[in-house]
């Protein structure tokens, strides 16, 4: 409950200064969003227990922390870096995992649920919009996620860092983490690369809510057998897999377009994305995949409005 | 004020005609049954009027268009379309927060009144109250919102005969007042007999008989006929004849009630009766219900 009114105090829903107002637009939609947070409460608690197995792994690891360190310090600085860094990579990756696989399974649920349960017709009987309904889902994956998620990532990143610097504090090797990890630049990338990749990714969580609202059951199917079979009749008929690395792009590929990325030279498959210099807010801006999704997402949005207010329960 | 118009209300579903041309015209103040068997077009009726289905035809409600200005006129009626429709995962105290919150005309503390009347806490899950607290439940915060028409399709289905009566006592007692219009079908009819001020029976997506009970209750009349006046009571064509304990009991529509007094004992049929009399003419003349 705590988590949730934390988060809740976070959201830029002006839901204080409209307080008073009943007549106000904002007010049905933060009461929509709140209730959303009360159905699903997995919004929050998922990323918590991967936080917490995150920081769990990294206590026990850094029992043999000291030995590793005094190993990394003979090497070159690059690679000093790279390797200080690993383990707060790992916990965004693993929590921004978490949250796209909270986002799908939400998604897929979101409207499909209140039909399932029949709790739509109570939904129905107050004067909350179809809209604003539908907009309340939708800000759960493009804007309650990714804040959730930057925020546990931060907390987990400061928990690590304190206990890499208590494990090694002992062995006057406690300064070391300090001065090889950029925290702050990490971060700036970080919320970058969130707000970025929510974008990206917009038509692929609205697509996930129309077909919720839309399917009668098995959503999961419904929302990815139709992108298979075109990728399998390419595939089969010219054997090329153009539109598969379209949607792999879709779904994963929003860096290529948010950052300036430099070929690996150790041969790792992951680019390395450390560095302020190649945030490309210009090049994400203009680029025609941004728009073109965003324009995608919102034929999606009013689809599945419209969807919502002819349908009834199941 | 008219609280609904309607004229030529038409829905259909693929081939089959759920409503085949309603007129209907509810005046503030009343409270009307809408009574009719299962696929006789009540609840196509009700979602039409309710805004949740498009429909043909003319309809108004409190002057609005239901089906274009839905979002409007949901803040000045409401309804409870279903029993069980409240979500099952919410507690009690959420469930009036998230009303507080969204509605501009529910009156919390009035929830919370009517709340403090029945066993049901604030901190329990809807999952873990009975069928009948459910309802008292979604009736409470219905009850607390200052609505001009209250629709209820079905409210009491599946509840016990004392929750029933409570739900009605509650319903004519706490909530109803002559500027309010409250919409009901049931198929529990003898129960609501005493609540309602005025009757519709549909069948097979027509009205079939609307009147006021004033009307009912000076129009209709049921005779227990003596044996020796039988065949002078079947001359005044009964709508309806039947056998109870080897006495026929007659029902007659629009005959006066002195010629009926001679026959035997007179009185005011249940709506029940009427419906069943009423249901067996058209099903001879249109055969069957359809959906």
């Amino acid at each position: 409950m705590n988590a949730e009114s934390d988060i809740l105090s976070g959201l830029p829903n002006e839901s204080k200064s409209t307080a008073r107002k009943p007549s106000s637009l904002t007010r049905p939609l933060y009461w929509s969003v709140r209730r959303e947070l009360w159905e699903n409460r997995s919004i929050y608690i998922a990323p918590l227990v991967v936080s917490g197995l995150v920081m769990f792994g990294y206590a026990i690891s850094a029992i043999g922390l000291p030995h590793r360190r005094r190993a990394l310090l003979l090497l070159d600085p690059a690679q000093q870096r790279a390797i200080v860094e690993q383990p707060y990579d790992a916990a965004a990756l693993m929590l921004m995992l978490t949250a796209f696989l909270v986002a799908i399974f939400y998604c897929l649920d979101a409207l499909h649920g209140e039909r399932r349960d029949r709790s739509i017709l109570f939904w129905k009987s107050l004067p909350v919009s179809d809209l604003t309904s539908v907009l309340a889902k939708l800000s759960v994956p493009m804007l309650i996620l990714p804040l959730i998620t930057f925020v546990f990532i931060e907390v987990t990143q400061v928990i690590i860092l304190l206990i890499s610097t208590l494990t090694l504090l002992p062995f006057g090797l406690g300064a070391t983490t300090w001065e090889r990890l950029p925290f702050f630049q990490l971060s700036v990338i970080l919320l970058y690369g969130i707000i970025t990749s929510v974008l990206w990714a917009a038509p692929v969580y609205s697509w996930l809510l129309l077909v919720s609202g839309w399917a009668r059951r098995a959503t999961f199917l419904w929302a990815v057998l139709p992108w298979l079979a075109i990728c399998i009749v390419e595939k089969v008929a010219f054997n090329t897999a153009h539109f598969a690395h379209l949607l792999g792009r879709r779904i994963f590929g929003s860096y290529e377009d948010a950052f300036v990325v430099v070929k690996q030279p150790h041969g790792t498959h992951f680019p390395v994305i450390d560095q302020l210099t190649q945030l490309a807010p210009l090049k994400f801006l203009t680029s025609p995949g941004l728009w073109i999704g965003l324009v995608v997402a919102t034929a999606f949005v009013a689809a599945a409005v419209r969807l919502r207010r002819y349908r009834g329960p199941l | 004020m008219a609280c609904i118009e309607a004229r030529g209300l038409r829905k259909t579903f693929g081939t089959t005609v759920a409503l085949n041309g309603i007129d209907l015209s509810v005046q503030e103040g009343r409270i009307l049954g809408l009574i009719g068997p299962n696929g006789a077009g009540k609840t196509t009726a009700l979602d039409a009027i309710l805004g949740l289905i498009p429909y043909e035809g003319e309809l108004k409600v409190l002057g609005r268009d239901p089906w274009t200005q839905r979002d409007e006129l949901m803040r000045q009626v409401s309804f409870i379309a279903d029993v069980a429709v409240l979500p099952r995962w919410a507690r009690v105290s959420q469930l009036l927060e998230y009303v507080a919150g969204v509605h501009p005309r529910f009156d919390r503390a009035k929830a919370e009144g009517f709340l403090a009347r029945t066993t049901i806490k604030g901190a329990s899950k809807v999952r873990e109250l009975s069928k009948g607290m459910v309802a008292q439940l979604h009736l409470a915060l219905v009850m607390a919102i200052d609505a001009q028409l209250l629709v209820l399709d079905e409210p009491t289905l599946g509840l016990d005969i004392l929750y029933r009566k409570q739900f009605y006592d509650s319903l004519l007692n706490d909530y109803f007042d002559h500027s309010r219009t409250i919409i009901v079908t049931t198929h529990q009819v003898e129960e609501v007999q005493n609540v309602l001020t005025d009757l519709m029976f549909i069948n097979c997506g027509r009205i079939v008989l609307s009147c006021t009970m004033e009307a009912f209750e000076s129009r209709y009349a049921e005779v227990m006929v003596h044996p020796e006046n039988l065949a002078v009571a079947q001359a005044l064509k009964p709508m309806q004849e039947r056998q109870v304990f080897g006495c026929s009991i007659l029902l007659f529509d629009n005959v006066d009630r002195q010629q009926l007094a001679a026959l035997g004992d007179v009185r005011t049929p249940s709506i029940a009766d009427l419906f069943v009399a009423v249901m067996n003419k058209q099903g001879t003349a249109l055969g069957g219900a359809s959906k």
